[in-house]
């Protein structure tokens, strides 16, 4: 487009603002609402230019270690990743509000309210609360952008990590960005002090210190931050604290008079008090405004809660789980609701599907065979990917969707209680990320189980990006200690299907830990890679 | 000037394409433009829908409010009525009548068209076979723009840019075809408005 203007994706947005703002290196894993930063990244011609480090990492928990590492060397870096996936990470991220940060480093995470691709709704402004780190989250696309300049500048100035919260809705949507003059990088500088990063307990006791004696600067950061605005207003009766998006929505109620009520606009974290004692002080009522979990609400209210005037997500006037919108604001607002349709009988809803063609229906029905119509329904174990849609009709094959690697340990823990036949199906992407480490347990003590690795190549349910497990697995699982017997691979197709099911009952009968591996790219990517070289061939 | 549109459809069917023709043609007018598209899970084979604002004044919310959207533009007819209570009164549904059955209990079509044909301000119009007769069978969805584009506020010549601009790469060919996908959907509509006068 024109000028400077550019029409980004929240996400995409993160991506251009740190690149424009210096970033030596992107780490990720894939998850959705968070993928479009690293592929945009992996896109970029001007991170291609700077020589910028985007690769994805095997999961959330190297990616924040290895940014950890840019930052220990100086350099601006940024480790990407969803809600849940900053659970995986927890260990490197608590720690490293410990160790702070030398060169800039900004962890960005996608919260996902209403659970539109996630097993929960977790409100990540609470692991910031818990970090005791600076946080950011922005109300619209241009502040997403801008606020990479602003949380590296932070993070430099008080040598800490910074946390970006972003939410699906942000992410996911696009409006114009204006870009600024882009900066250089950061050349290697290592921390001055050598043992910072050494959280031995004596120095941890120190670092803790460092941490806890910086929280004044953080607050004061947030009331002098051009993300937090205090909009006056005649009408006192209500006050209203909107965080983040949800801004936004309250707005979308007062575009055309203006917001009547005093309004605090939050959008940096930790919450600067003066500004909300003044709002408390001035208005009669509270409304607190929150896409995700009631965080602010819960602290303005406090434990004893005697202070009745503070409503949100917990008092009732705003649902308390699922995302924001525009008519849920209307209501708490006390307007009348718009009049709109209603959806007519017979309008059925259609859930996704996997895919025709794809090599999990093949794997699935012979799973089913195996298995399922065997023993009875319950000895499945399944984990995070395309495949879990195995667990809808008309397969119904799965029994378990957890986190990220579950599949494998559920299965031992099952075997271990005395269910026979225990199996675990797990994707290729999956397993590379948090299956490793289970299937070791397993191997340790040759539990009797059988693990499916369903490798098609690629991390497809977020669109395809790179597997780590890409022509490595039969090697791991050998590695890891899997007798080689019982590491089977086949080609699932329909013609293969009696070959697979009596793999499946041969493996069964093998009592110690067995692997299958079904192996046939995603249709989604072959097809693309197809296009991509019908394309380079004219 | 003020614009919302909901375009909705099955994962994989390419409404995002639509949104790029539209947002191209906004920002052509120098408008502003918001457009909250879904990503992930649902992109296979199940319900998508894309939110498009387009404004002169600075846009809010990043999603439409119940009852307030000027277009639901639908791809594929079942989806057009799972929206419907974003729709304003005096909104206009403007959908692709051929079905997309990827899922066992897909009602009757005639029950679907029917109530389609209950919104006051509708075009029905069979997309898939006038992209056939041009010729142009992935085309559907630029008969669906030229279908709308009758009842938005956004001049011809800047959606047919916005093709010009998103068909480029495919060479002139391409581009020429759409084009005329485009001018036959809009004739559609045209009639389509006239006989139900």
């Amino acid at each position: 487009m024109k000028n400077n203007t550019l029409l980004l994706l929240g996400d995409e947005a993160v991506a251009q603002g740190a690149l424009d703002a210096g970033i030596s290196g992107f780490y990720a894993y894939p998850g959705t609402p968070s993928t479009e930063i690293m592929e945009y990244a992996l896109n970029s011609q001007q991170a291609a230019e700077g020589n910028v480090h985007r690769m994805w990492s095997a999961n959330e928990k190297t990616a924040v270690e290895a940014a950890l590492g840019m930052s220990y060397a100086g350099k601006r870096t940024m480790a990407m990743m969803k809600h849940v996936g900053l659970n995986v990470a927890a260990d490197a991220f608590v720690n490293s509000a410990l160790t702070g940060a030398n060169g800039g480093l900004i962890v960005t995470v996608a919260d996902d309210p209403s659970m539109h691709s996630s097993q929960n709704e977790q409100d990540s402004r609470f692991f910031g609360k818990f970090a005791m780190i600076p946080m950011l989250e922005p109300s619209n696309q241009q502040e997403a952008y801008e606020m990479c300049f602003s949380a590296f500048e932070l993070s430099e100035r008080h040598e800490t990590p910074v946390l970006l919260r972003l939410t699906t809705r942000i992410a996911h949507s696009r409006a114009g960005i204006t870009r600024r003059e882009p900066l250089p990088q950061h050349g290697i500088t290592l921390p001055q002090d050598k043992r910072q990063f050494v959280l031995l307990p004596a120095i941890a006791r120190k670092r803790y210190k460092v941490l806890l004696s910086r929280q004044e600067a953080f607050e004061q950061e947030a009331l002098d931050s051009p993300f937090n605005r205090y909009f006056d207003g005649d009408d006192k009766r209500l006050g209203i604290i909107a965080c983040g998006i949800a801004y936004n929505y309250v707005m979308e109620n007062y575009q055309d008079s203006g917001c009547p009520h005093p309004l605090l606009k939050l959008s940096q974290y930790p919450v600067p008090r003066k500004l909300i004692e003044r709002l408390v002080g001035e208005c009669d009522r509270i409304l607190v405004v929150e896409d995700g979990m009631p965080v602010v609400e819960e602290m303005l209210r406090g434990l004893l809660d005697r202070d009745l005037r503070v409503q949100g997500r917990i008092s009732g006037e705003l649902p308390r789980d699922g995302e924001l919108n525009p008519a849920l604001l209307r209501k708490a607002l006390g307007f009348e609701a718009q009049p709109g349709g209603t959806v007519p009988d017979g309008i059925v809803p259609r859930p996704p599907a996997l895919c025709a063609g794809c090599s999990h229906i093949d794997s699935m029905n012979a799973i089913n065979e195996a298995v399922r119509d065997v023993y009875g329904d319950g000895h499945v174990f399944s984990d995070i990917g395309c495949y879990t849609l195995g667990a809808l009709p008309p397969y119904n094959s799965i029994n378990s969707c957890v986190d990220m690697g579950a599949s494998i340990t559920m299965a031992k823990g099952a075997a271990d209680a005395g269910l026979y036949p225990s199996a675990a199906i797990i994707g290729d992407s999956t397993f590379t990320h948090s299956g490793m480490t289970a299937l070791l347990d397993a191997v340790v003590e040759n539990t009797n189980m059988l693990v499916c690795i369903l490798d098609n190549s690629t991390t497809a349910m977020t669109g395809g990006q790179d597997s780590h497990a890409h022509g490595r697995l039969v090697q791991i699982c050998e590695g890891l200690g899997v007798h080689p017997e019982h590491i089977r691979t086949l080609r699932p197709t329909p013609k293969t299907h009696d070959e697979f099911v009596e793999i499946i009952k041969e493996e069964l009968a093998y009592e110690g830990v067995s692997v299958i591996i079904p192996q046939r790219e995603c249709v989604q990517t072959k097809t693309r890679r197809t296009k991509l070289a019908k394309q380079g061939a004219q | 000037m003020r614009l919302d549109i909901i375009l909705a459809g099955v994962g994989g069917q390419g409404i995002l394409s639509i949104a790029t023709v539209l947002g191209y043609a906004a920002l052509e007018s120098r408008l502003q433009l918001k457009q909250a598209e879904v990503h992930g899970m649902s992109q296979r084979g199940g319900e998508v829908q894309s939110h498009l604002r387009i404004s002169d004044r600075p846009i809010y919310s990043d999603l439409i409010p119940a009852g307030s959207a000027d277009m639901i533009l639908s791809v594929e007819p079942m989806e057009s009525l799972r929206y419907l209570p974003f729709l304003s009164p005096e909104g206009w549904l403007v959908t692709n009548t051929t079905p997309f059955r990827n899922i066992d209990n897909y009602p009757e079509l005639d029950h679907v068209i029917g109530e389609v044909k209950q919104v006051p301000h509708h075009v029905a119009i069979d997309a898939d076979a006038i992209a056939r007769e041009h010729n142009n069978a992935r085309g559907m969805n630029m008969v669906m723009v030229g279908a709308a584009s009758l009842f938005l506020p956004l001049e011809l010549e800047r959606l047919k840019e916005g093709i010009g601009y998103i068909f480029a790469r495919k060479g002139k060919d391409v581009v020429e075809r759409n084009l005329a996908t485009l001018e036959a959907g809009r004739s559609f509509a045209e009639e389509y408005r006239a006989a139900a006068r």
